[in-house]
């Protein structure tokens, strides 16, 4: 009788997918659909909230004012991403305090890219065109994602992260416009961060163990290698129009696939720095639990003061 | 140079420096809510000093900019007061620090609605409505730590005690207050303290705190006489500026 009662769920669940209709949190599904979401939104929040390091770093030492507005602003809008991405996990039975404390213990995994230092102030240009310019290709995609609460903060987020996008590549555009000086910051940063930027996509389709199942469920719309090519296919041109040179000496246009070819990747920098051995690893993880441990007192008082304000209420 | 202009640049160097400082904080605070309220603060002051800066600098006459005038002055030239440039600590003093601040600018821009000079009274409006988002965030957290654990309230009594004796020169004046007060610019701090105190006290009652007993006034920010933490502050704040003189960024 159960067996009959979970093959039936089980149907409705494969029927919705199929029409494109949303899962929420209250209906039905299997328990490898509800783990592999926690998976991926749990990781996208680390990757926003890990992310506010490298650009936080540069905060206290922006050019000038506006410069130093916006960067703010951005930084605080990754920390509102966190944000949403979290309660979207939560509505997946997953607390956040477990998921920050995998995160710390290194158990769960966070983007790559954020484990590259921001050296100069041509980085924040760098790692808001080309970083959020892959972040937004892999985010447009999950805006059509199967499981609403993860979709409709998606949407929310593309919204922002386009417009990170653009500053970051007006900071480039202000730097190739500038002293010859800037131009070669410029220059260094997009020789730093573009292949780093292209492994954000994860490994090729034939390598990916996660990605076929997640496409029959439409939890992911795009593989990696169609997602990597769009961005590559979107970004040489505006390298192009400024004047700064992407460091791959295979790229080409290939008019047959409408694309261009480009060089190989090298996968075992990925492996190694996903693996824990990138040159910031240790500093991220490290400003995190900080983070965490000197806020454990702030976090027990506050709810030591709700606790006594909620028995005077009652009393 | 004019009162009015050293005037507009106290204001503005107090917004720069306390917003430097909580960005400092970007993506460390104790959780993700209160790394978005504070880099929301530190984003609503940078935006004060922005609107201050462009201001002296027209006052100012010399041809500079705001970026000028914030990232290219001398340590001795900037006249914030010393409560703003002291160390974020623990997350007790940046509330405590910030409360002691809000309260008094709350009132400041309250008085200055009403200055004869229409561009400051219109920053005043603009900025006290942040500003009073900024004191709510600050007062509430003060009750929270002061009436949370032991060990909170422990902690932010510390801060409070230590931050005390940089609070009186929140009312500092001198010839370049007498003068714009003449013009009907400037605020009369010294009609703001009885205020200051009564609502620095109703909090205090709320949170279980008191202020020291000990009453030793550090006074020296508003004359360019800083703590030795400025230094630092204005080596990371004009790094790019000094690095890489004249660029457009």
């Amino acid at each position: 009788m159960k067996e009959i009662n979970m093959s039936e769920l089980e149907q409705q669940f494969q029927a919705k997918i199929a029409k494109d209709i949303k899962i929420e949190p209250k209906d039905w599904m299997p328990e490898a659909y509800r783990k592999t979401l926690i998976r991926q939104i749990s990781q996208h929040a680390h990757s926003e909230i890990i992310g506010m390091l490298p650009e936080g770093n540069w905060i206290t030492r922006a050019p000038n004012l506006r410069r130093k507005a916006v960067l703010l602003a951005k930084v605080q809008d990754e920390a509102g991403h966190g944000q949403y991405l979290y309660s979207a996990m939560e509505t997946l039975g997953e607390s956040r305090d477990k998921s920050m404390a995998d995160l710390i213990s290194g158990k769960a995994k966070y983007s790559s890219i954020f484990n590259y230092p921001t050296l100069s102030w041509a980085d924040i240009g760098a790692v808001g065109w080309l970083v959020d310019g892959a972040a937004i290709m892999n985010q447009v995609a999950l805006c059509r994602t199967s499981y609403g609460p993860y979709a409709r903060a998606m949407v929310r987020i593309c919204k922002e992260e386009s417009f990170h996008q653009r500053q970051g590549f007006e900071i480039m555009c202000t730097l190739m416009k500038g002293s010859k000086v800037q131009r070669e910051m410029a220059q260094d940063a997009v020789n730093r961060f573009w292949w780093p930027a292209l492994m954000m996509f994860g490994p090729s389709d034939a390598d990916s163990t996660h990605s076929q199942q997640s496409l029959d469920w439409k939890v992911k719309r795009h593989t990696n290698d169609e997602l990597r090519q769009s961005f590559i296919n979107a970004t040489v041109p505006q390298a192009e129009l400024i004047g700064l040179t992407i460091p791959d000496k295979d790229l080409k246009w290939n008019e047959a696939k409408g694309g261009y070819d480009f060089g190989p990747i090298d996968w075992e920098e990925f492996r190694q720095v996903i693996s824990g051995n990138g040159p910031c690893n240790a500093e991220r993880i490290s400003a995190r639990k900080n983070a965490e441990d000197n806020g454990q007192w702030v976090r027990e008082a506050a709810n030591a003061f709700a606790e006594k304000r909620s028995a005077k209420k009652a009393s | 140079m004019n009162s009015i202009y050293k005037y507009i640049l106290r204001i503005a160097d107090d917004s720069l420096i306390l917003g430097q400082r909580l960005s400092e904080l970007c993506g460390h605070g104790p959780a993700i809510e209160e790394d978005i309220a504070l880099t929301n603060i530190a984003l609503d002051l940078i935006g004060q000093a922005t609107s201050l800066y462009e201001y002296a600098a027209i006052v100012g006459g010399e041809g500079k900019t705001a970026d000028d005038l914030a990232f290219l002055r001398f340590e001795r030239e900037y006249t914030n007061v010393l409560l703003v440039e002291q160390p974020n600590g623990d997350f007790g003093m940046t509330i405590a620090r910030q409360w002691f601040f809000d309260s008094f600018r709350v009132l400041f821009y309250e008085a200055l609605l009403t200055s004869t000079d229409q561009q400051l009274a219109a920053i005043a409006a603009k900025s006290l409505k942040e500003t009073k988002y900024h004191w709510k965030h600050s007062s509430e957290w003060l009750i929270r730590l002061g009436d949370g654990t032991d060990e909170s309230h422990a902690r932010v009594q510390k801060s409070l005690n230590y931050l005390h004796r940089y609070t009186e020169e929140l009312f500092f004046m001198d010839e370049v207050d007498a003068d714009v007060i003449a013009q009907g610019i400037g605020v009369d701090l010294l009609a703001l303290k009885p205020i200051y105190d009564q609502k620095i006290e109703e909090v205090l009652l709320q949170a279980t705190l008191e202020l020291p007993t000990n009453n030793w006034k550090q006074v020296g920010g508003r004359v360019g006489k800083h703590s030795e933490h400025l230094g630092h502050i204005l080596s990371e704040l004009q790094y790019m500026q000094r690095a890489y003189p004249n660029m457009e960024w």
